[in-house]
């Protein structure tokens, strides 16, 4: 089974590398963004064919070592096959 | 008095670390990630700085996972001495021997240059040979130094007179390279057991080289 994890830092943590990339934006005049904010993805192919018990494990994962939950929050997404 | 540096995939400060307690006095033994334990006698355990795993994930993501992280953690809550310099500050926090995160330095660039540091604390194994105010010359090299915690958090460090150390400028006014909340550059934990600081003492031990400045940081655990 595949399974998404998006990580991110949380609101009102500041994220320089959005910043930083929000400015170059500007600078090429899409001037329509207003915030920009930069995570990372990483996708798991795990052995576990039921959902449920998979999303605890992978949680577990999160909490353990994917993310660090002091800045970070994450999302557990099943993507359709 | 032994000193046990641990050496991980990526550690690249672990023989500056081990001439520096070895000027001071210090026998120092390396001690490889994959040890289960640390050597007999040991006074203090030192992780150096360095792009452990190289850097993957998060800084010192995947290093607080070692073996010999198991023994460095049973050490400290066991009340035993632990110094994380740099990327070994990184270690500590991600291992939560030491509150708060490591992020991106705000200006997403990696920062190597002496920078002035303030003492803001030394009723301190650490720091006890330094007076507080005073302004030591200390090189810094990180990308990933931007001390985050939340206001909670650095309230009960201040109170514990946990925060250590601050960037500033030559004169002792806060100048912060990197981001991080109030400039701090280093903290300990509510023990006074576990240090960690983003700047390398180990790297100011020789005038010659720029700075000794670091000489009295280090004896504070020698004495």
């Amino acid at each position: 089974m595949k399974v998404i994890v998006n990580i991110q830092l949380k609101n009102g943590v500041l994220d320089p590398q959005g910043k930083a990339v929000h400015h170059a934006l500007s600078s090429l005049k899409f001037n329509e963004v207003n915030e920009v904010r930069i995570g990372k993805q990483i996708i798991l192919d795990i052995d576990e064919s039921d959902k449920v018990k998979a999303e605890q494990r992978v949680t577990t994962m999160c909490d353990e070592l994917l993310a660090n939950t002091v800045i970070e929050d994450y999302t557990i997404e099943f993507p359709a096959c | 008095m032994l000193v046990a540096v641990a050496v991980f995939p990526g550690t690249n400060c672990e023989i500056d670390t081990k001439y520096a307690f070895e000027k001071l006095g210090a026998e120092v033994a390396l001690v490889f990630h994959k040890e289960e334990k640390l050597p007999e006698g040991t006074d203090l355990v030192v992780l150096p700085g360095g792009f452990s795993y190289g850097d993957y994930l998060r800084s010192a993501a995947i290093a607080k996972f070692s073996p010999i992280m198991k023994a460095v953690i049973e050490f400290a809550n066991n009340g035993g001495k632990v110094l994380g310099i740099c990327n070994g500050f990184q270690m500590l926090v991600e291992a939560k021997l030491l509150p708060g995160a490591m992020k991106r330095n705000e200006s997403v660039h990696f920062i190597s240059k002496f920078h002035p540091l303030k003492v803001v604390a030394n009723d301190n194994l650490f720091l006890q040979k330094c007076t507080i105010g005073e302004v030591l010359n200390i090189p810094v090299a990180h990308g990933e130094g931007s001390y985050y915690i939340d206001e909670a958090g650095l309230k009960e460090l201040y109170a514990n007179h946990q925060v250590l150390l601050t960037y500033c400028d030559e004169k002792g006014n806060v100048q912060n390279p990197n981001g991080s909340i109030d400039a701090i550059a280093g903290i300990c934990n509510k023990k006074k057991n576990v240090f960690g600081l983003m700047p390398h003492p180990e790297r100011a031990i020789e005038e010659i080289l720029g700075s000794d400045d670091g000489v009295k940081m280090l004896q504070g655990f020698i004495a």
